[in-house]
């Protein structure tokens, strides 16, 4: 791959990645705290495709015949491949490996891939909840919202104390399972690769019927009944439904 | 000469013709290629894929600026005077600067890389390689933070990485050769301005690297999609199996340094020995390491040097374990 074409690969490469973090796109992949660094890293990229135009068509002016022959002179055995034996042979060992720099740029601009749902939460196990030392109350409001980690941390860890006699709001997409449906949230601590579901059991009220990966809020109360999910043997919380509707997927859908 | 000057010109553009006609074509057929990712396997197989890189995006850039800073204007002559003149004290001097490198394991490559470039004995670059990763300040709280019940877990991290850093060090100063190690050549950084040299070897690192890391980040999806975690659980119960599992899925995985911890603290049905060997093989040997080694290093080099690191990383790892776990 030549000089030029690395240039136009570092471009896109780097414009996909800043359309990506400009945007909310970045979000499907990555942390939030990521992004300055995401805009930097592709506003790097740019600019050392800028630079390697602006030295590439200065060359002949700058330094001429002497730096090509130079380059001819040495070769790249493990990478090069093919050594042409034309003595400007500089385009010929740059790295090849560099055209697969397309298949993000395909990825990130052409087919954004979602962010993960309903397969991966049937396909790996729960989160297994951490205990905090002490559950501050929940805040004010009816119903008060709670985020799925936090509800099945209160419920496994302080045998739901904290949210006895309360009206909660859970968000977060249906995944059904050997043990019935429940709401699932993605949890992710540097990128989607880590990411792993979060399980909560929906219990008793409406019958939730609409299929798997889709958004609900789900208004309920604590629920005495416990599972394990069958593929890790985790602990799982239920929650006693009151009613549910569907809602559009938020822009964070990672937990 | 002119015919020579034809030549050049007309491969050169053929290249950049090449890549104008595929995006022509790719952004014609955007529907079709974008339906054909439907399945939900193929699905998620192109998310993991697309975040590993996104994820590795700044980390690698970064590295690949430090490494350029390394080797367009770090003088040769400061790696003399920084690091021990005996090669046996330079590694361990070399393992604990990783310390100050925060960041996962993509940006140390190239690093390490520029480092022999420059002069600096292999054994304490690789030490330095295998260090940085490992035992730098954001790995160590992100693993304080996953194991808050377990903090011998985060000193048991420090200094099991810390040792097999030094050790592969020493190891490489005794039967380590010269040969193995095969940097791609910089003609071009030789006599050329400091802007051009340093523009050219960002360039070059980023694409030479980047290509590597895309083969390891589709390797690293592949095994995500592919492998059921069921098959995990059953070898949970088993402890020599169980050290032996990790450390295959820490390698296969390939999750970046920052992140491996909150794996590991959800892998809870395996004892913390063999989660303790998954977060210390984790950061020296995955699919995406040995992909960016092969390619900056050399394939000889990486067909010794990955396995090996696996071993004494395995090794140690079980011996801390057994001391501080």
């Amino acid at each position: 791959m030549n000089r030029q074409a690395q240039a136009v690969i570092l471009f896109l490469f780097g414009g996909a990645v800043l359309k990506a973090s400009l945007g909310d796109l970045y979000l499907r992949y990555v942390k939030e705290g990521l992004r300055p660094f995401l805009i930097a890293a592709g506003l790097a990229l740019v600019a050392a495709a800028v630079m390697t135009l602006w030295y590439e068509f200065r060359k002949p002016a700058a330094s001429g015949a002497a730096s090509s022959g130079a380059d001819s002179a040495e070769g790249d055995g493990e990478h090069g491949g093919d050594e042409h034996a034309d003595d400007h042979g500089h385009a010929h060992h740059e790295p090849r490996v560099g055209w697969l720099l397309i298949l993000p740029v395909l990825g990130l601009l052409l087919v954004a891939p979602p962010a993960l749902g309903s397969y991966t939460a049937g396909q790996s196990g729960t989160v297994q909840v951490s205990a905090d030392s002490d559950y501050a109350p929940l805040p004010e409001g009816d119903p008060v919202r709670v985020s799925l980690l936090d509800y099945a941390s209160r419920v496994i860890y302080d045998e739901g104390r904290s949210v006895t006699g309360r009206r909660l709001a859970l968000t977060g997409f249906v995944t059904t399972g050997p043990e019935g449906v429940m709401l699932a949230r993605i949890v992710v601590s540097c990128c989607a690769a880590d990411g792993r579901p979060i399980k909560v059991g929906l219990d008793g009220g409406p019958v939730v019927d609409v299929p798997a990966g889709t958004w609900l809020e789900v208004t309920g109360r604590l629920s005495a009944k416990r599972g394990k999910d069958p593929v890790n043997q985790a602990d799982i919380a239920y929650l006693e439904v009151e009613q549910w509707k569907p809602v559009a997927a938020p822009k964070q859908q990672y937990e | 000469m002119t015919d020579a000057l034809k030549t050049k010109t007309r491969t050169r553009s053929v290249e950049v013709e090449i890549l104008a006609v595929l995006l022509v074509l790719l952004v014609v057929f955007r529907d079709t290629i974008a339906g054909l990712v439907e399945g939900e396997r193929l699905q998620t197989w192109t998310t993991v894929f697309v975040s590993v890189l996104v994820q590795a995006v700044p980390f690698l850039v970064f590295g690949v600026i430090l490494s350029a800073v390394i080797a367009v204007f770090v003088p040769r002559s400061f790696w003399a005077r920084a690091l021990p003149k005996h090669p046996a004290l330079a590694v361990p001097a070399a393992s604990v600067a990783g310390v100050v490198l925060p960041g996962c394991e993509c940006g140390a490559v190239p690093i390490a890389g520029s480092l022999i470039r420059r002069g600096v004995t292999p054994a304490a670059a690789l030490a330095f390689l295998l260090a940085a990763p490992a035992i730098n300040p954001i790995v160590l709280v992100a693993t304080a933070v996953a194991f808050p019940d377990n903090p011998e877990m985060v000193v048991a991290r420090g200094l099991a990485s810390l040792v097999v850093a030094v050790l592969m060090g020493w190891l490489w100063l005794r039967i380590g050769r010269a040969e193995w190690i095969k940097l791609p050549h910089r003609p071009d950084l030789d006599g050329a301005s400091k802007g051009r040299a340093f523009w050219s070897a960002c360039r070059h690192d980023v694409v030479h690297a980047g290509g590597f890391l895309v083969v390891g980040a589709a390797a690293a999806a592949t095994i995500n999609v592919i492998v059921p975690e069921a098959w995990l659980q059953t070898l949970a119960a088993q402890p020599v199996l169980s050290v032996l599992a990790l450390a295959v899925l820490a390698v296969l995985l390939s999750i970046c340094s920052e992140a491996d911890a909150f794996v590991a603290a959800s892998l809870s049905q395996f004892s913390l020995t063999s989660r303790l060997v998954f977060l210390v093989v984790g950061p020296m040997v995955d699919l995406k390491l040995i992909s960016m080694q092969a390619g900056v290093f050399g394939r000889g080099f990486a067909t010794r040097f990955a396995p090996a690191t696996f071993v004494v990383a395995i090794l140690v790892a079980v011996g801390f374990g057994a001391v501080l776990l």
